[in-house]
């Protein structure tokens, strides 16, 4: 039966630490490349003894370091000064010395992190709990008080006869025959087993429900809700408090707002005409204000130069000219009066023009109604 | 006694134990069943960590005006404690590392246990800046990521500093632990008849077989950690410290802060794991382990660091004099004798004073009075804190807006849910973990190590 397992090698105990670094030594000697020592913990001249070349672990992390430095360092140029510039505390763009910190972390982490990966997964293999020395008798003693010596049948002077005759001759104890596990041999790949699937299945299931239950539902709950819903009334909205039932309420009587004195001459055109004055002056400025705001709210009727040819292509009556005998008689306020008040079919221009705008408008009319009717001291 | 070999180092443990011995004593709290004192902690704990769970709960809910932070004082509670548990967390990394580096063997023996405090104490300080910011769902803000605003980080902040500082401190601890864990974990494994246990130190040792060719670069990838560890540890609270430093706050903008407060850290991180050791020595029987010369070390460190704490606070009070700058000297004039005097001379007596007895070698060895003072160095420490932080704030440039900053029921409630936090970890941790470092105290028991001589 013995015969049927494979030998993975030879173990030997050794009871201090003195002994176990002979026998390293004369094991190595004796020109075995695969073997190994295994100690409760690391012995001092152990790696001179079985000939080890120093570990390559630093330039690991060197290079990883070093890619975490220039990392960091080149995402930071680029959100800084490429991605979006912004200039914070009068520092430059590349802020060098407020970069240091930053750039000494993630060389610090990258190294850190990547170096004992390194050393775990390329140096050791590991993760490996099937290794034929696990869970042997020889395992359970060099991992508590004994020293241990493993000689592998796969190195190229391996003799089984020799090998033990080698650890007698050193005085070890309990040499023994490690052989792998048969059931870890023929052990198959149980990926594609019913019962694995059906476990991905769940955690799939499981990790999606609760991906979609945390962006779904829970960053939307109370106190988490991204300020949706707040203890306020939006616009329209009802509300139990007020006797009316409306959650908009109406100004106090006689508010005023800021910059807007409420027109006093409302359907009184002859009040208008008598009390109210033009208190711009005619100047390039007010002008040139008055002709951008009549171009955009009075010509589509009026017409560009007030003649009352309409744009609107007989959908809206046309107005009367406003180069008329009685319109050019008019008073500034008269014509003030009908831009805030409207007159017949045209409605109030109150809501558009600002009162400066509204004077700057009944300017620019005087100035059409000047240019087509030019007087003789005009030239001068 | 009246030649002092010194030459000769002295052993760092007690009584020549086998390895077999060393196995059992530090693998038995993992083995038994705890007992009735334990659980009698751990209830306490949980009900102080409880109690912090309901007042952040209402935090969350009612939102942070639940707390004493106001105009002026904005950073209050929530930076204090930040600040204390960050230092809390420096002795760890600074046995684990420095003291490694340094070739100092007594190391060994607290270095788990020191390494553990940290990363408890990382996590609970990491708490206190999520909270602070008001909407703890939303750290992913903290961390430079292409985002639907188009926006980055500033990078050139001391507050993103310390996000990377923090964080990098905590991996870099937890890797060092988990990396010193590995072969205690794979001799439990060995150990073990329960085979839940098995599985468990199976997967996490990842198959350590105790090779010498895996403990040679297991050595040197200790080697290369403890040397980024060291500038590291240094690194964290220089830029904690820059918080403060780099404002232009009277009483906070100085260069004396990144040594000072490193050298606090220090000071307070341990204290604090010599409290801790007192009790797990005691508890666990590991007197051997843990000497009394261990923590005559450790309190010597303490009174080093409390006198760099000490001359830290009297530089101060140079330079505000000497800078000539009024803010300056108003804000330190403030602080010990305006309304936060009281604060100031607790921190003075608990953090210069007490500290001092540490000179007489009777009290550097006498446990009850060793671990009062301790006591009062955490004290001190917090209130270190306190003090920079509320006193320049509640008093800044401009008069009008001074105020006196009071914390809340709430605030100590955290405060206090902190403290549950950190313990019930230490609790769980001193059941589900070796915390003494087997293989590491191995090596340093006497006749560990082969003599050069006869071979």
């Amino acid at each position: 039966m013995l015969d049927d397992k494979i030998l993975f090698g030879y173990t030997g105990l050794f009871n201090s630490p003195n002994e176990i670094i002979r026998a390293a030594e004369k094991v190595s000697d004796a020109g075995y490349k695969k073997y190994d020592v295994n100690t409760p913990y690391p012995l001092h001249g152990m790696n001179s003894a079985m000939k080890l070349p120093p570990s390559k672990l630093g330039y690991a992390a060197l290079i990883f370091g070093l890619s975490g430095m220039l990392a960091a360092l080149a995402i930071m140029y680029w959100v800084a000064v490429i991605d979006y510039p912004l200039i914070i505390g009068g520092k430059p763009f590349f802020a060098f010395p407020a970069f240091v910190p930053v750039i000494f972390e993630v060389t610090v982490l990258s190294a850190s992190i990547a170096t004992v990966l390194t050393m775990i997964s390329i140096f050791f293999k590991f993760p490996n709990i099937s290794h034929p020395l696990h869970d042997t008798d020889y395992m359970k003693a060099v991992s508590s008080d004994k020293y241990g010596i493993c000689i592998q049948a796969d190195d190229a002077i391996f003799n089984e006869t020799e090998v033990k005759n080698l650890l007698e001759k050193l005085n070890a104890h309990e040499i023994k025959p490690i052989y792998y596990d048969d059931n870890e041999i023929k052990h198959k790949n149980t990926v594609f087993e019913p019962r694995f699937l059906i476990l991905l299945l769940f955690v799939a299931l499981i990790t999606a429900g609760a991906t979609y239950f945390a962006m779904n539902k829970l960053l939307y709950a109370v106190p988490f809700n991204w300020m949706e819903t707040q203890e306020k009334l939006n616009v329209q909205e009802s509300s139990v408090f007020f006797s009316d039932g409306f959650g908009m309420r109406n100004p106090v009587d006689g508010t005023v707002s800021r910059g807007n004195l409420p027109y006093q001459f409302n359907g009184n055109p002859e009040a208008a005409s008598t009390y109210l004055k033009n208190p711009l002056f005619p100047d390039d400025k007010n002008i040139s204000i008055g002709k951008a705001k009549y171009d955009t709210y009075c010509s589509p009727c009026h017409g560009y130069f007030g003649e009352g040819n309409s744009r609107m292509r007989g959908q809206f009556p046309n107005p009367p000219t406003l180069h008329s005998e009685k319109v050019r008689n008019w008073k500034d306020g008269s014509i003030y009066h009908v831009i805030v008040d409207g007159q017949n079919i045209m409605s109030s221009y109150a809501s558009q023009l600002t009162y400066q705008e509204r004077w700057a408008v009944v300017l620019y009319i005087r100035v059409l109604q000047r240019s087509l009717n030019a007087m003789e001291s005009d030239l001068e | 006694m009246s030649t002092i070999d010194f030459t000769r180092e002295l052993p760092v443990i007690e009584g020549r134990p086998s390895l077999r011995e060393i196995d059992d004593i530090i693998a038995k709290p993992l083995e038994s069943k705890p007992d009735i004192k334990y659980y009698i902690a751990l209830s306490i704990t949980l009900t102080m960590l409880l109690i912090g769970a309901v007042a952040l709960g209402f935090s969350f809910y009612y939102g942070t005006g639940l707390w004493g932070n106001n105009n002026p004082v904005g950073w209050g509670f929530p930076i204090v404690n930040f600040v204390f548990w960050v230092g809390i967390g420096h002795a760890g990394t600074l046995i684990s590392a420095i003291l490694f580096l340094l070739r100092q063997r007594w190391r060994n023996g607290i270095a788990r246990f020191a390494e553990g405090m940290t990363i408890f104490a990382v996590i609970t300080a990491g708490i206190f800046p999520l909270i602070h910011v008001g909407r703890p769902w939303l750290p992913l803000y903290l961390i430079p990521h292409p985002n639907q605003h188009s926006i980055w980080v500033n990078f050139t902040s001391p507050l993103l500093w310390d996000v990377f500082a923090v964080s990098t401190y905590f991996t870099v601890s937890f890797i060092f632990w988990y990396v010193g864990l590995i072969p205690d974990l794979a001799t439990l494994r060995d150990r073990t008849k329960n085979r839940i246990k098995k599985i468990i130190y199976s997967v996490t040792s990842l198959g350590w077989r105790h090779s010498n060719r895996h403990w040679q670069h297991y050595e040197m990838v200790y080697l290369i950690l403890a040397g980024f560890a060291t500038p590291l540890v240094l690194s964290v609270h220089t830029i904690v410290s820059f918080d403060f430093a780099v404002s232009i706050m009277p009483g906070w903008h100085t260069t004396i802060f990144p040594p000072y407060f490193v050298a606090g850290a220090v000071f307070s991180g341990f204290a604090m794991v010599q409290n801790v050791l007192i009790f797990i020595r005691k508890i666990f029987n590991y007197e051997h382990i843990i000497t009394i010369d261990t923590l005559e070390r450790m309190n010597k460190i303490i009174l080093l660091t409390g006198s760099l704490v000490g001359y830290a606070y009297a530089m101060e009070f140079f330079i505000a004099w000497y800078s000539g700058v009024q803010a300056e000297q108003f804000a330190f004039l403030n602080r010990a004798f305006g309304p936060y005097a009281w604060a100031y001379w607790i921190m003075v007596t608990c953090n210069v004073v007490f500290p001092q007895l540490f000179w007489l070698r009777r009290i550097r060895r006498y446990i009850p009075v060793m671990f009062v003072i301790a006591v009062f160095v955490n004290v001190g420490m917090w209130f270190e804190r306190f003090v920079i932080t509320v006193t320049s704030l509640s008093r800044d440039y401009l008069p009008a807006s001074w105020a006196y900053y009071s914390p809340t029921l709430t605030d100590g409630a955290i405060l206090l849910g902190s403290f549950g936090l950190f313990f019930t970890c230490l609790l769980l941790f001193t059941k589900t973990l070796p915390v003494v470092s087997i293989a590491e105290v191995k090596a340093v028991v006497e006749g560990s190590q082969p003599s050069h001589g006869d071979h």
